[in-house]
């Protein structure tokens, strides 16, 4: 699965939760959220190979 | 929703959202549906999200956007605006103050801060003290009498916990979900204190809320986000410690903890633009641009 988080991708192997997928490429889940298709997902939501997964960053402030 | 041990699907984590938004409003005794209410908006998730959500209770809340003059190489403040306008066409009722800063005092925000010694090369403390003015400015030349931000827990959190570690007990002492109206002083108020930042951007991307991604160029490597990085880690490990960490303030600076540096300070109308200054002659914000009340046209 293609993971994309602002100018950053990364290909993940496997089946694993959206939650696993964060972690596995370094983010704290606490601050992004998942969408897929332009729909928001939970972070037990189930990742396929094929899917592509955006992740938005959820921190702003200065 | 780990904190909360609460997972709900999109119509009812919307329904969910509103429905804590006007409990927490009534819990603080923020305002009432007879008050008039000035919304902070800067395109982003938080303050429209505010905005949405007041409009949807049938407060009367208007907005109040502060063009700022910062680019950063991408139109930071053009975009912000578009994101806003964008907001409004869908809400033909809903009504935008602009203050345009640069307009009206001949320098943008990076201008003004690489001129005072006060920026230090990071315009963020001119910015705040220019935003608190403008926004209190406008409230009472246009008769609001309540200030909401959308200033949301994580927000609460990284700045207690900035407090903490400096023992600021003066700040500690006056954060809170409300301030209170003083002489010359609108009440502030933050309906989205209890709120965790990704509720708050999930309430937005759900309910189709068009807000500006690209953070202000100048929050980079900003103290705030380390130390919100640094709690999103412990609430990693521990969900809830965020919301308890607040709450458990709350409740000690209510019991009286930050009491004797609750005690106010007085306050002098400023001679130039005749807005609150704890100290006498001009306020911080006509220091700024060198107003002299000799000069004044205010």
């Amino acid at each position: 699965m293609r993971i994309i988080h602002r100018d950053k991708e990364w290909e993940l192997e496997g089946r694993m939760t959206v939650r696993q997928a964060i972690e596995k490429v370094g983010l704290i889940p606490e601050t992004v959220l998942a969408v897929r298709d332009g729909k928001l997902l939970t972070e037990d939501t189930v990742l396929e190979p094929d899917d592509e997964v955006k992740l938005i960053s959820v921190v702003s402030g200065g | 929703m780990r904190h909360h041990k609460l997972a709900l699907c999109e119509d009812h984590y919307l329904e969910w959202f509103v429905a804590q938004t006007e409990r927490t409003i009534r819990k603080y005794r923020m305002f009432r549906r007879d008050d008039r209410v000035l919304v902070a908006v800067s395109g982003g998730k938080d303050s429209l999200s505010l905005w949405d959500v007041l409009l949807r209770l049938g407060y009367q809340a208007d907005g109040l956007y502060i063009n700022l003059g910062i680019d950063g190489g991408f139109g930071y403040s053009r975009l912000s605006l578009e994101k806003i306008e964008a907001f409004l066409a869908d809400r033909p009722e809903a009504k935008l103050h602009v203050v345009d800063v640069p307009t009206l005092y001949g320098e943008t925000i990076p201008q003004v801060a690489r001129r005072k010694l006060r920026g230090r090369g990071k315009p963020c403390s001119v910015c705040g003290l220019i935003k608190r003015h403008e926004m209190n400015r406008i409230a009472w030349e246009h008769g609001y009498n309540v200030l909401a931000t959308g200033h949301n827990l994580d927000d609460e959190v990284a700045v207690l916990l900035s407090n903490v570690l400096h023992w600021q007990v003066g700040y500690l002492a006056r954060q809170a979900p409300v301030l209170e109206e003083r002489e010359g002083l609108a009440r502030k108020v933050k309906p989205f204190c209890r709120f965790y930042e990704r509720e708050v951007a999930a309430y937005a991307l759900l309910r189709g809320i068009d807000y500006i991604y690209e953070e202000c160029p100048y929050a980079e490597g900003s103290t705030t986000i380390f130390y919100k990085d640094l709690l999103s880690r412990l609430e990693a490990q521990s969900p809830g410690s965020k919301l308890q960490f607040y709450l458990s303030f709350l409740r000690a600076r209510k019991d009286g903890l930050f009491k004797e540096q609750a005690e106010q300070v007085e306050l002098h109308p400023c001679p130039v633009c005749s807005q609150p200054t704890s100290v006498p002659g001009p306020c911080a914000f006509c220091r700024l641009w060198n107003h002299q009340p000799a000069t004044s046209n205010r």
